[in-house]
């Protein structure tokens, strides 16, 4: 089960929205072995594209860099579709190379709807998981 | 001759765990040799059967993505220190109405 806070949720969905019909992406890092989804960092895609999504390659590199110093991992990673489910494409799994982390799908396909779901994808394996909603937890 | 080099977690069943180990090449290729040698199935995770970089995996030298500077051939130095990166990458399913278009 992925376990977000108000917040963080909030934020990850109104970057997909903004960034509509591009995918937008972005990480929670949290410390690592706590699977906390504490520290909301949105990142470019550098693909801009309604269909792809990537982190630029000098922006991951940093982002891992300050993960490090920090003592944090990717609790988790996101991207939306904005034109079909929030499922993880094929494209998605072959990528999908944090077997620790949650992954998000957010679909922005219905202005009134969102769409939130959260995966583990582990050697090819998807796999839902519930997403819990804290309100409570004001993030670090 | 040492190179340091970082393993993201996703590699590390072939490193026994460790997040660094330690390698030896003048080139990427042959760093990537010798760190098979001692890790045992590494090569093929990072290099695809045709002899070329998996596009899942970002490599640095450094701080430079050795896609821009050889790949495979990028020259290393003594103290160079290496980073292997999951890419972090996907995309919406082809729609059967897009795909031929």
């Amino acid at each position: 089960m992925l376990t977000i806070d108000r917040s963080t949720y909030d934020r990850i969905v109104a970057h997909a929205r903004r960034d509509h019909p591009d995918e937008a992406c972005g990480v929670v890092a949290g410390p690592v072995g706590t699977d906390r989804a504490q520290r909301f960092i949105p990142m470019l895609n550098a693909a801009r594209s309604p269909t792809f999504y990537e982190f630029d390659s000098g922006d991951l590199l940093r982002l891992y860099r300050e993960m490090d110093d920090r003592d944090e991992e990717p609790v988790v990673i996101y991207h939306s579709h904005t034109a079909t489910e929030a499922y993880p494409s094929r494209t998605d799994i072959s990528y999908a190379g944090e077997p620790g982390a949650h992954y998000v799908l957010v679909s922005t396909r219905h202005e009134a709807e969102v769409e939130f779901r959260s995966f583990r994808i582990v050697d090819g394996t998807v796999s839902e998981e519930q997403v819990r909603v804290d309100n409570a937890v004001v993030p670090a | 001759m040492s190179i340091e080099v970082r393993i993201p977690t996703i590699l590390r069943t072939h490193t026994g765990g460790a997040k660094t180990v330690e390698g030896s090449g003048d080139t990427l290729g042959t760093l990537i040799d010798d760190l098979n040698s001692q890790h045992s199935g590494l090569k093929g995770r990072l290099v695809t059967d045709e002899g070329v970089l998996h596009r899942f995996v970002n490599v640095y030298v450094n701080d430079e993505d050795v896609r821009f500077t050889g790949a495979l051939d990028t020259a290393l130095k003594d103290g160079d220190s290496v980073t292997i990166l999951p890419a972090v990458a996907g995309g919406a399913p082809i729609l059967p109405a897009v795909a031929g278009g």
